[in-house]
């Protein structure tokens, strides 16, 4: 990136004056447009009438290999999450968010031109591959830079930005469907100019949060804030490099605190629609169903702002046990409203749950800034976002699965999820086992300041010019 | 060393920056809450 020197982090530095509240909007920025990730589903159908407009026709392509699309998407991101972790940390933010905005949009583009050859290699190789290493880049991007100048309210700031990614849905949705319906004619779906347009929309959404972003000075600190005196157990004022963190045993206790939380959360939130008509049958239409899967996504973008502000208050540790605890029993709870057959339980519990389930994803950059400092967290993070991947495979395959197997075994449509529901209380129990475990991390973890010291010579070195420059 | 907003610019900057990325999160929010509200109907 030395030809754009405007996107070192030495050129982000704020100045004296800079307002941190401009940073949670450029994280915003950025999180706002990766998390179309969500809302990729509404170009499923018409991707399979790309040819016979109105309806699938002999070479159109069948949801199966669509499904595909979005599963690279989200193993591109963790790995790109967890390789490219101490490139982000170490280059700055405007660096990682520029790279992210050219991916993402890049991925758009490419698969445009997937769409325009009616070849599925290339749109897997385009929003697949390219477009999840954009959206691994842009998760991790603004992490570390929120928790920097938000030290008072670590779990807040990142909450705000992880809040964008789970609202992010709610726009691409309706401008996905919206820009469809202006493209399409009689004889063409119109997805590869959606596609374009995305692309192109993102890109420049994104350059603005790359352009508005700023780090801290480094001996910046909020007007009025005093760092704790007193060391604080689960708090650490040491940090711990990206490769030693990983070998921790707190880091793979976290990685499955975030994995288990996942697991239970995702796979429901992928079969609510059904779920929620087949528990209650004739009391919930299709169109419910789907104003249920609406309230949902609301509820877990909401509970991203919500439990990590309270993780502030409360402590990273008690907010993941309330998770554990608290939706243990809600799990257990689900099937006793199905036999009540009480829709506005059904409906409270799986609010809470799915609140609880965003709420994880947005309290865990805390929860590693407290074990490993604030150095390397964005790094680190980038490491423990392979437990999403991990987790979206396992959620959804356990949820159908079982439900598979129970109606196969003669078990009523409106009885075949609690089994599930109860193994899901299971996971969470075993979660709440795993935050137990969690203590400080061993000094001997900790960075020695000639280890830095050594880490900016090799920096130097490979830079060839005096690292900060 | 800080020194929060206390020029008008900055004032503005900062409602630019929230109205930015607030306008189209409030506009699909609101969106999204419309169709849940189908589920009470």
């Amino acid at each position: 990136m030395a030809l754009l020197p405007f996107l070192d982090r030495s050129h982000t530095i704020a100045r004296p004056g800079f307002s941190r509240w401009m940073v949670p909007p450029a994280a915003l920025c950025i999180h706002l447009c990766i998390g179309q990730a969500y809302a990729f589903s509404v170009f499923n159908l018409p991707m399979t009438k790309l040819i016979g407009i109105t309806q699938s026709a002999p070479g159109d392509w069948n949801l199966p290999e669509l499904g595909w699309i979005f599963s690279i998407g989200i193993f591109f991101l963790g790995t790109s999450a967890a390789v490219f972790g101490r490139w982000v940390e170490e280059g700055g933010p405007r660096q990682a968010m520029f790279a992210a905005g050219l991916c993402f949009s890049g991925g758009f583009l490419v698969s445009a031109l997937g769409v325009y050859l009616h070849n599925l290699w290339i749109i897997y190789l385009g929003y697949g591959a390219l477009g999840g290493c954009g959206l691994g880049l842009g998760y991790i991007s603004p992490v570390s830079t929120l928790i920097k100048w938000f030290p008072d309210r670590p779990g807040m700031a990142t909450g705000m930005a992880i809040m964008g990614f789970g609202g992010a849905a709610f726009i691409a949705s309706p401008l996905s469907v919206w820009l469809m319906s202006i493209f399409s004619t009689p004889t063409h779906v119109g997805v590869a100019e959606t596609f374009i347009a995305l692309g192109v929309i993102y890109f420049c959404f994104m350059m603005v949060g790359a352009a508005i972003v700023r780090v801290p000075a480094p001996d910046w600190k909020p007007e009025g804030y005093a760092p704790p005196v007193v060391a604080q157990k689960l708090i650490t004022k040491n940090d711990v490099y990206v490769y030693d963190a990983i070998k921790t045993p707190q880091f793979w206790l976290i990685w499955w605190v975030l994995c288990l939380n996942v697991t239970a959360g995702i796979g429901v939130l992928g079969q609510a629609s059904a779920m929620s008509q087949e528990m209650f049958p004739g009391k919930v239409s299709v169109v419910a169903a789907a104003g249920f899967v609406g309230l949902l996504s609301l509820f877990n973008m909401a509970g991203r702002f919500f439990w990590a502000s309270i993780s502030d208050y409360i402590g990273r540790k008690n907010t993941y046990f309330c998770f554990f605890a608290l939706g243990t029993v809600l799990y257990c709870t689900v099937p006793w409203t199905g036999s009540i057959g009480s829709v506005s339980l059904f409906v409270l519990c799986f609010a809470i749950i799915m609140s609880m389930y965003g709420g994880g994803f947005a309290t865990v950059p805390a929860y590693l800034k407290d074990m490993f400092g604030t150095r390397y967290v964005g790094a680190i993070h980038g490491c423990l976002i392979t437990a999403w991947s991990m987790a979206g495979i396992f959620g959804p395959v356990l949820v159908n699965y079982i439900r598979e197997y129970q109606i196969g075994h003669g078990v009523p449509k409106a009885q075949a999820y609690n089994v599930t529901m109860f193994i899901m209380a299971g996971l969470l129990a075993v979660g709440f086992i795993c935050n137990l475990m969690i203590k400080a991390v061993h000094h001997r973890f900790h960075m020695k300041p000639e280890h830095e010291a050594i880490r900016a010579q090799m920096a130097v070195d490979a830079a060839g010019e005096p690292a900060g420059a | 060393m800080t020194t929060p907003n206390k020029t008008g610019s900055n004032t503005l900057q900062l409602i630019l920056a929230w109205g930015f990325v607030g306008i189209p999160l409030v506009w699909g929010v609101l969106q999204t809450l419309q169709n849940a509200m189908k589920l009470f109907q």
